[in-house]
């Protein structure tokens, strides 16, 4: 394992994409330590913010607070990212495939335009996770994120594929422009969840305000759903499924575009 | 001074293909001898005057709304970083100001002619052209739904016309005349596109797309500007718009003309199911009208973005794909509209324009009427040129490309049937000696004493067309500017304009039109001859 450790956070935010496995992997210390970052427009080296040790390996550790420090683990497509505190913005944007784990909160862009891999964040998001970058058709297509606080605005906004899911509150416009995929919230949204989706699935596990542009077409329990409770709770988060349970209320939108999304809303079986 | 000894020159303005021969340049110019100097060993390159490009869309207000309208694309583009030498910029689809200089520097191409300038935004264009380097200049100013122009055909005051089309020539500090859609832009601010060429204009009760086009014509004739009338004609992308193509060339008949992009314009059918070539139809009036001349405007399947002042059509692109749209109105004068696209091999649609631009190609008997565009960004980027010069070059290869063609495009095209291969002294003509001729910029396009000395240098390579994506040497007016492959030295190109007479008084006739009818005054209008940084006034004969 390769273990970077911050010197000291940086004055204005760092963009690093060489702290990547697809990077460091096949190097030795001496050049890790020479790979070029950018603090604002000037070129620096990775070991002006950061001690490297450890031996070459496609795992990679990151200890202290690098919210300053943008674009980690951008398009990596193998390994592990472990990250010892909070993370920047961009992180795992592009990632392909591997791993990235965050023990404190991330910042916006959380896998913005992911194509596959995990992300478990153990604190808070920030907005636009998985999403397009502005102007893009599409946001992430597929991969999973894992979020067990809160998230920001835009999560999810036009994903095409692919899991996010959120354990505390998430924002407005959840799903905006959606595609595809999935977003499952077991503390609910804000305000205009699925504004403009045209396909996917969100998951709310606690009641929401919904756009009056959805409509309510029935009560059941998905047996796609069963599927991603089960690969969910791999990742430990669990989501109820079970008949005797209760059960989702399907709402389809949005008819503002026209769109065929549904936005599924848990009812556990002693509520009225 | 320079000599460039051993290389094969192509220079087919002066018969030369493909003879050895010394190449010899003192102060930016091609000379018969020098003595000294450095020089340059070409053995096994090719000699090739600069690249010229007779329509592109690379400066202005409209592209800039484009480059803000697609930010997505810039994050796939190739970047040029802040180095002593040359400024930073992004590539892409509508690469920013100094990357299109390098761009096309960095591909032999040293002129550049932007063919859609509204004289509301000239200034902002001229702006931009300052700032794009190495190359050389010109641009074209809207005239064929200027309101003012117009009323004037309506009015049957051409003589007056003539002074009004003058004087816009010379407040834009341009170089030609551009008619895009005639008529139908005003059309298109009641909500109409001009179908007919002979349906009066809105808002006018006699003139119409026929009587702008000859009126047009008959005055770019009588103003004896280097370059003809440019003309976009109506019903741009539509199935079964090759009747009015040739109707438009028949109204052309006894006037120099240059018809832009023509691949959009060579459509047969009636709706996109049934839409098939009319390249043959084209190419035939074209090679029998020695009047004429076209450029191709060919597409390539990949990523484009599609700006034109043609706003109706630009709204039922967006209609038909989805894509986001812009639209822009310039008071008075024109339109413009926006909408990125992709090409796409397996839609009929796409397929079937993909050949009908290279038949045209293939079909215009002589190279020294029909040019290599693909309209940037509309068919393609500029920057792909080279892809379609391999395509001319080799009928094997286009016989491997059009086997990946859904097999229902096979019926709607000729491509198939065509053998012909490009030499590469036609290449020279259709990059670069042909479109200078029909700019009517002598001092481009070949390598006789006295030319400027814009010189590109390819390695040999029987490979065909690929060879031009990069060349060794790119000289532009004398200076080395492109040497292994690597920008070297970046110099501030020129720009071409024309100043054709007038009568001073027609400045009291507009007046008043200005004072009723723009939000700009009239005193502001005008692109003072200051804001160029390096003006060519050149000659009407």
């Amino acid at each position: 394992m390769i273990t970077l450790t911050l010197k000291e956070p940086p004055s204005v935010p760092l963009e690093a994409e060489v702290l990547s496995p697809d990077v460091m992997a096949p190097l030795a210390n001496d050049a890790i330590r020479a790979l070029p970052v950018y603090l604002g427009k000037r070129q620096r080296r990775v070991d002006d913010f950061f001690t490297v040790e450890g031996a070459a390996s496609d795992e990679l550790e990151i200890r202290g607070d690098v919210g300053r420090v943008k674009w980690i683990g951008r398009g990596m497509t193998r390994g592990r990212i472990t990250l010892v505190g909070n993370a920047g913005m961009h992180l795992g944007a592009y990632m392909k495939g591997g791993t990235i784990e965050v023990s404190g909160n991330a910042s916006d862009w959380l896998g913005a335009e992911m194509s596959g891999g995990l992300i478990k964040i153990g604190g808070n998001a920030g907005g636009q996770v998985g999403a397009a970058y502005r102007g893009s058709l599409a946001g992430m297509t597929s991969g999973t994120i894992v979020i067990e606080g809160t998230a920001g605005l835009e999560v999810g906004m036009r994903m095409k594929r692919g899991i996010i899911a959120v354990g505390g509150l998430v924002r407005d416009f959840a799903g905006l422009q959606m595609k595809g995929g999935t977003i499952v919230m077991r503390s609910g949204a804000e305000l205009r969840t699925g504004a403009w989706m045209v396909r996917g699935t969100i998951v709310s596990l606690t009641p929401i305000p919904l756009l009056p542009t959805f409509t309510y077409t029935s009560t059941y329990n998905p047996t796609f759903l069963r599927l991603y409770a089960k690969h969910l709770e791999t990742l430990g988060f669990a989501i109820p499924f079970e008949d005797g349970d209760g059960a989702y209320l399907r709402f389809t939108g949005d008819a503002a575009v026209p769109g065929k999304g549904e936005i599924l809303v848990w009812k556990a079986a002693h509520q009225s | 001074m320079l000599r460039i000894t051993g290389g094969k020159v192509h220079d087919p303005a002066n018969g030369l293909d493909g003879v050895v021969k010394d190449v010899c340049i003192a102060e930016g110019r091609i000379v018969p001898q020098i003595e000294g100097g450095r020089t340059i060993d070409a053995s096994g390159l090719l000699v090739f005057p600069g690249g010229v490009d007779v329509h592109s869309h690379v400066a202005g207000a409209a592209l800039n709304f484009a480059r803000g309208l697609t930010p997505e694309n810039y994050r796939r583009a190739i970047s040029f970083l802040h180095t002593p030498e040359h400024r930073a910029g992004l590539g892409g689809i509508t690469p920013t100001t100094f990357a299109t200089g390098y761009l096309y520097a960095g591909m032999g191409w040293t002129t550049v002619n932007e063919a859609a300038v509204p004289l509301l935004s000239a200034r902002h264009t001229h702006e931009e052209l300052h700032d794009t380097p190495i190359v050389d200049k010109s641009c074209l100013v809207l005239m064929a739904n200027n309101e003012i122009v117009l009323d004037l055909i309506e009015q049957g005051e051409v003589e007056r016309a003539r002074h009004v089309v003058a004087w816009l020539i010379w407040a834009a500090k341009a170089y030609g005349v551009k008619a895009v859609n005639p008529g139908g832009i005003v059309n298109w601010k009641f909500g109409r596109n001009a179908n007919s060429l002979t349906e009066p204009v809105d808002g006018y009760t006699r003139t119409t797309p026929a009587t702008i086009i000859s009126t047009l014509a008959g005055i770019v004739d009588e103003l004896r500007l280097p370059h003809p009338l440019h003309i976009h004609c109506n019903n741009l992308g539509i199935p079964g718009n090759a009747s009015a193509t040739l109707e438009t060339m028949r109204i052309l008949d006894g006037h120099r003309a240059h018809l832009a992009h023509l691949q959009f314009h060579a459509y047969g059918g009636d709706d996109w199911l049934t839409m098939r070539s009319e390249a043959a139809t084209i190419a035939e009036y074209v090679n029998t009208h020695t009047n004429l001349t076209t450029d191709a405007g060919a597409v390539l399947f990949g990523d484009a973005v599609t700006i034109t002042a043609d706003g109706p059509w630009q709204h039922l692109l967006h209609e038909l794909t989805g894509r986001k749209w812009g639209n822009l109105d310039v008071e008075n004068e024109t339109g413009c509209g926006i909408v990125p696209y992709v090409y796409k091999e397996r839609n009929l649609v796409n397929a079937v324009q993909w050949a009908v631009g290279l038949e045209l190609l293939l079909l215009v008997s002589d190279p020294w009427r029909i040019f290599l565009t693909t309209d940037h960004p509309n068919g393609a980027c500029f920057w792909r040129y080279p892809e379609i010069i391999h395509l001319l070059m080799s009928a094997d290869y286009r016989r491997e490309c059009l086997a990946k063609l859904p097999p229902k495009a096979l019926k709607r095209i000729v491509l198939a049937d065509l053998d012909r291969e490009y030499t590469l002294s036609e290449i020279a003509i259709i990059t670069s000696a042909g479109p200078a001729r029909a700019l009517g910029l002598s001092q481009k396009g070949h390598l006789g004493a006295g030319a400027d000395a814009d010189v590109t240098l390819y390695q040999e390579n029987p490979g065909g067309g690929v060879m031009f994506a990069y060349p060794r040497y790119v000289i532009k007016s004398g200076e080395v500017v492109v040497e292994e492959g690597e920008i070297r030295t970046v110099s501030e190109g020129r720009e071409f304009i024309v100043q054709p007479s007038f009568d001073e008084s027609i400045e009291d006739y507009l007046r008043p039109l200005f004072q009723k009818a723009y939000t700009m005054s009239f005193d502001n209008y005008p692109v003072a001859m200051e804001r160029l940084a390096r003006p060519d006034i050149q000659p009407c004969k």
